[in-house]
């Protein structure tokens, strides 16, 4: 089963790790992600994975076909999350999917504390046809 | 997956034998896998351009020891296992036979110490002979990814000590049963994907009745072997009748019963009236019973549902599976009716919480009773929890029907 997990950060400003870490932290948190990279691409169970720039080098694309298209600065105003990035993973089950994703979320912040910022897990259009 | 050459078949049949002979020679089943894929590669590109060889098996098993001798002397530390496979290639015991080979492969493949998702791509390359850039387009997956996932399939049965022969009388059962599970996976990750962009994906169901023909050809008095094959043949006759002509799903009532291939169903029926009368039932016995009972009926209304319904009686009490429970509803309501099939939910909503296939089920219910403002609900609720981009577009429409038909 195919998965996507996001990785989110909550506000515009909230920039990586850089700034609220020391370069020990920033370290740490690279590691562990590093090591989580390892681990899926060795098992067979990384598809893909990318880090996305920042909110604000972001563009929102709005047309009615007819017009010139609407092109606004930065992500959806109204959002309150943005994404960051993602893995993309094939694994046996839910459960692991979600595995990968608390792992995630237990990245080393500040003070080797766990960041322990929401992950989201979901699945991606892949399975066969049912019977009907 | 392309079209198949004389030479493809022909490198497909012979790679699980060679596999054997050079495992049972070498004993590292890990090495020679990749011997043997590097040699039909070879093969691949090599005897179409300049002709079969007299003895294309002989060839293989020469090219396939050699390159695994050049694997382990490029590999230092296993230096001292060449001296090994020196002597033993003089003393080597007499061969049984290739079917034999190709058995101990399957059985191999699919130990259950390996999860499905290593145990189909393993299977499909030691024992289909498929390449590893075949696999990883039929699952959809970049190839490297697909080389990791069955090189650790192979190192779990090395760690697992798992030896090369047939299971023994104790372990047969539970064997069996893996093989059987991977080979229908196989099966079912192909079904119903025989146009646009999943046509390779098709080609797996296939590979699986391939492999299950292999399986079947073995193990001749086994009823649950001949079950499943009956069942993927009687399933896979109704394939070109099962997507229309954009992909989308058609479902069996309307489908074009003229197109259902006649050939298979005869087959499969034949297979499965051989073994019913041994009263050995299983329950792939019993799923290729109900879908032959569905090929048999010239139209949709003429479906014996009585008989489905007992047989999925049958099936429930034999597995449990709350899938089979909610199949035996649609058989219910098929029989007396849709409110006794929506009764017949009530117990599956702890079990089958959020599944997407009980609100299909119960959509479908509800618009058989009348109900379509529920019934959209339903589907719609289904189509957001599928997984599979031909049933949401298939719940989709089957709400937007409705929703244009409500006052």
């Amino acid at each position: 089963m195919k998965y996507l997990i996001m990785m989110t950060q909550s506000s515009q400003d909230d920039l990586p790790p850089e700034r609220a870490y020391t370069p020990d932290e920033v370290k740490a948190s690279w590691a562990h992600m590093q090591q989580i990279y390892q681990e899926l691409a060795e098992s067979g169970e990384l598809l893909a994975t990318e880090k996305l720039a920042g909110p604000q080098a972001a563009k929102v694309v709005t047309s009615d076909g007819v017009n010139a298209p609407v092109i606004t600065d930065g992500v959806y105003p109204e959002a309150k999350e943005f994404l960051a990035g993602f893995w993309m993973v094939d694994v046996d089950s839910e459960q692991r999917a979600i595995e990968i994703a608390a792992r995630t979320s237990a990245a080393p912040g500040p003070g080797g504390k766990a960041t322990a910022k929401p992950i989201e897990v979901r699945p991606i259009m892949d399975a066969p046809a049912p019977e009907w | 997956m392309t079209a198949r050459t004389d030479v493809d078949d022909l490198l497909r049949e012979l790679a699980p034998q060679v596999l054997g002979v050079l495992v049972r020679r070498f004993g590292d089943f890990d090495d020679a896998e990749d011997a043997v894929q590097e040699a039909l590669l070879a093969a691949a590109t090599q005897w179409p351009a300049e002709g079969l060889p007299g003895n294309p098996r002989g060839w293989l098993i020469t090219v396939a020891s050699r390159r695994l001798t050049d694997i382990w002397r490029a590999d230092q530390a296993r230096r001292h296992r060449e001296d090994l496979a020196g002597a033993r290639e003089t003393a080597t015991p007499p061969e049984p036979s290739h079917q034999d080979d190709s058995l101990a492969l399957l059985f191999l493949c699919c130990h259950p110490v390996l999860m499905p998702g290593s145990a189909i791509p393993l299977t499909l390359r030691a024992v289909g002979g498929l390449t590893t850039a075949e696999i990883a387009g039929a699952f959809l997956v970049p190839e490297d990814t697909m080389a990791k996932r069955i090189s650790r399939a192979k190192k779990r049965i090395k760690t697992s000590q798992i030896p090369f022969r047939m299971p023994s009388q104790g372990e047969w059962t539970e064997r069996l049963h893996s093989v059987l599970h991977v080979l229908y996976l196989i099966f079912n990750e192909g079904y119903a994907a025989s146009t646009g962009p999943q046509v390779a994906r098709g080609e797996l169901s296939n590979e699986a009745i391939r492999l299950t023909r292999t399986l079947h050809a073995g193990l001749r008095d086994d009823p649950e072997v001949a079950g499943l094959l009956a069942l993927m043949l009687l399933t896979d006759a109704r394939r070109p009748a099962r997507t229309g002509p954009d992909g989308e799903l058609v479902p069996l009532a309307e489908q074009d019963r003229a197109s259902w291939d006649q050939d298979l169903i005869a087959e499969g029926s034949a297979l499965l009236s051989a073994v019913l009368p041994r009263r050995a039932i299983g329950e792939y016995q019993l799923q290729a019973a109900i879908a032959a009972i569905h090929d048999e009926a010239a139209t949709a209304e003429q479906t014996d549902w009585a008989q489905i319904l007992a047989l999925y009686s049958l099936l429930e009490r034999m597995t449990g599976n709350p899938m089979v429970t909610l199949n035996r509803a649609i058989a219910i309501a098929m029989v007396d009716g849709p409110a006794a099939g929506l009764a017949a939910l009530a117990g599956l909503d702890t079990r089958l919480a959020g599944h997407h296939r009980l609100d299909a089920v119960r959509a479908h219910l509800l618009e058989m009773d009348g109900e379509a403002e529920g019934a959209i609900t339903h589907y719609l609720l289904a189509a957001g929890r599928t997984t599979s981009l031909a049933e949401r577009n298939y719940l989709t429409t089957k709400a937007a029907h409705l929703g244009a038909r409500l006052p």
